[in-house]
């Protein structure tokens, strides 16, 4: 029997009973939409992050003190392991192929204006930081070196810290605020950046390095050596092949500077943009797998309701399937006639699942910063994926079907 | 009528040889048969060896009480089952030994079945009814459309071809799924208690078109009744009780269901 013939009774068997039909479909069109959904926001939560790196710089490197492993919490905290200023010469005086540096101290601070307070990030950076970072100031300027050679009380703030603090249409440029206490000069602030993986990255304000270590936090900031403390360098490359031979020399030349021995571990830890980049898509991938795990589930259960709405079918039409057996049906004709409905029920459920799928993956872009991408493959994966799905539901009930006996099919009350 | 095609113009030139006192080729010629059911360690002899001869052009009722075995019969003819032992040719075929295949295509090409309780498809038009054997013998859409039309303007339905069963009374369900049963030029038609669901208004309807259909185009109509009267209108009854035949007679007075009137189309 040529397939459009089966595909025709399919459509009227199924028309048959189209509330039925529609129910079942639906179990079939949640599974497809939750994957198609899923796999869309999983999609665009890696390419968001992706840009989120791109914005941060490319080919910047960042070394902290202590050890992060990858896959596991930072171990090496409370040790003393520490980075000092004299560990930022060495390396950036030593390594060659640096193209930019920077360099900063961070610590939390306690913000007072008028009667309004906020507790946040306060990090002392040298000028460098803005270009190192790409991250300029939207309003006023950013901390220069004369700031930093004077260890001025000036203060750029992150966009966050200014709503905090300001009212509304208030200008915080050349206001005086308080940080733990010490009046700061607001001199800028910054463009927004939104809240990302990291969180808040808009929750910080920026003060000259100088002034974060000598005066704000003289205390954290000083090792027991006497050594100033610093908590990230930043070292930029020219290209991917730099980035590789700085990281492996700038680890020389601090192993050195810790007095490491060979046996020993590196007490700190240089992070690249292109591993970052690397071990979020891996979480964010494993996200999806995840997800797309529960989604499938999900199609198993509709995989099940259209197996057990055939099996009612098939018994329900017990007399039909004798008669088409007595006017020349053969065991094969109506094994297909049942497939077929089981795998055109499940493709229905499929392309009414692809529709609402786009649907919410696009409309969850209006509620979130990233934008959910729906690939043509998934849409296929997907529609390939209900049809299979009816296909092995089906081949039970169907296979039930092409056996009956015409005589006692006939007979059927 | 437009059915009629090569087929049945040699089945007339059969009948013709017939009237001219030649032999004719029996369209059913069964010899000795037998069926044997297993339930369980039980055998159930449902037929005792049927000898029976049915020539074209016969309009033919097989009687018998319930359990008489004419059920089984039915089947062996309608090739819906397969003999123990004994020969069974249907139109010139053997059909001891043929695979399932091969008997759908025989019930699809040679016999065309009318059931007691009509076993239409609900929810779908007369036309399309009728259309569902052809649909099996891989006819293509537009000469099926025809055919089915065709058959339905015999049985007199010609005005009710997008009708469902539903809006159909009995007589008409009954006699679309003549129309079904005779699209696909079958050998014989074979009726199991056609009339048993109706009323004598409406049985005598369907008795009409059988009479019709077998003067008139000289199909062969085989069919089981309870119904004294409605074998009457036959040519031949053939009595069937514990599973051998046990009566075969000529009717002496047929009985005419149409009445001379036209059928309403």
């Amino acid at each position: 029997m040529p397939i459009y013939e089966l595909v025709r009774l399919a459509f009227n068997a199924l028309g048959a009973n189209k509330l039925r039909s529609f129910l079942t479909t639906l179990g079939i069109s949640i599974g497809i939409a939750a994957v198609i959904a899923l796999l869309g926001i999983g999609t665009g939560v890696q390419e968001y992050i992706n840009q989120q790196f791109a914005s941060a710089g490319t080919n910047l490197l960042g070394i902290v003190p202590g050890r992060i492993q990858r896959g596991g919490p930072p171990s090496g905290f409370g040790q003393t392991s520490v980075l000092t200023v004299s560990d930022y010469r060495a390396v950036v005086n030593s390594v060659p192929g640096i193209v930019d540096h920077a360099a900063d101290f961070t610590s939390v601070g306690n913000f007072a204006y008028g009667s309004k307070t906020s507790q946040v990030q306060v990090s002392g950076v040298t000028p460098s930081f803005t270009r190192v970072r790409n991250w300029p100031a939207a309003r006023g300027r950013f901390i220069e070196e004369a700031d930093d050679g004077a260890r001025a009380r000036v203060v750029a703030l992150g966009t966050t810290v200014v709503k905090d603090l300001f009212e509304e249409g208030e200008d915080p440029v050349g206001q005086v605020v308080r940080i733990n206490g010490v009046p700061f000069r607001v001199i800028g602030v910054m463009e927004s950046k939104g809240s990302s993986v990291f969180g808040d990255q808009d929750a910080i304000a920026f003060i000259p390095l100088s002034t974060a270590q000598e005066r704000l936090f003289q205390q954290q900031a000083q090792s027991k050596s006497g050594e100033r403390l610093l908590s990230t360098i930043y070292l930029q490359a020219a290209s991917d092949d730099d980035r590789l031979f700085i990281q492996a020399a700038a680890r020389t030349v601090l192993r050195e500077q810790h007095r490491l021995r060979p046996d020993q571990e590196d007490d700190f830890s240089i992070i690249s943009q292109a591993e970052l980049i690397e071990t979020f898509g891996a979480v964010t991938s494993v996200l999806t797998i995840f997800l797309g795990a529960i989604a499938a589930i999900s199609l198993l259960v509709g995989g099940i309701g259209v197996m057990n709405i055939m099996l009612v079918s098939v018994t329900e039409r017990t007399r039909e399937i004798g008669l088409r057996k007595a006017i020349g049906a053969t065991s094969s004709a109506i094994l297909s006639q049942f497939l077929i409905e089981a795998v055109v029920l499940s493709m229905i459920g499929g392309v009414i699942g692809v529709a609402i799928g786009i649907g919410g993956a696009l409309s969850i872009s209006n509620f979130v910063d990233f934008q959910a991408v729906v690939q043509p493959g998934a849409v296929l994966l997907a529609v390939g994926f209900s049809a299979a799905v009816g296909l092995f539901f089906g081949i039970y009930p169907a296979r039930r079907a092409s056996l009956l006996n015409p005589i006692e099919a006939l007979r059927y009350e | 009528m437009t059915v009629a095609t090569a087929e049945r113009s040699t089945l007339a030139t059969r009948n013709g040889a017939h009237a001219d006192g030649a032999k004719p080729t029996p369209v059913i010629d069964v010899r000795g048969i037998t069926k044997v059911y297993k339930m369980g360690d039980i055998e159930v002899h449902a037929l005792r060896g049927v000898d029976l001869q049915i020539y074209p052009g016969e309009l033919v009722a097989i009687m018998g009480p319930s359990g008489s075995g004419k059920s089984t019969l039915m089947n062996i003819l309608g090739c819906l089952d397969q003999p123990t032992s004994g020969k069974y040719r249907l139109d010139g075929v053997d059909v001891e030994k043929l695979n399932d295949n091969q008997l759908a295509e025989i019930r699809n090409k040679k016999i065309g079945f009318v059931f007691q309780s009509f076993n239409l498809l609900r929810r779908t038009s007369a036309i399309d009814n009728v259309e569902q054997p052809l649909i099996y013998a891989g006819v293509p859409p537009r000469e099926r459309r025809e055919r089915a039309r065709a058959a339905l303007e015999a049985v007199g339905l010609g005005s009710r071809l997008k009708h469902h069963p539903s809006e159909l009374s009995g007589g008409q369900q009954q006699r679309v799924a003549i129309a079904r049963a005779l699209v696909t030029n079958p050998a014989i038609i074979l009726a199991d208690e056609p009339t048993g669901n109706l009323d004598s208004r409406a049985g005598a309807e369907v008795m009409c078109i059988f009479q019709r259909l077998n003067s008139e185009q000289g199909i062969t109509v085989i069919f089981v009744t309870h119904d004294p009267r409605i074998a009457q209108h036959t040519r031949r009854i053939i009595r069937i009780a514990d599973g051998q035949i046990v009566g075969d007679e000529p009717v002496e007075e047929q009985l005419i269901a149409c009445h001379g009137e036209p059928l309403k189309y």
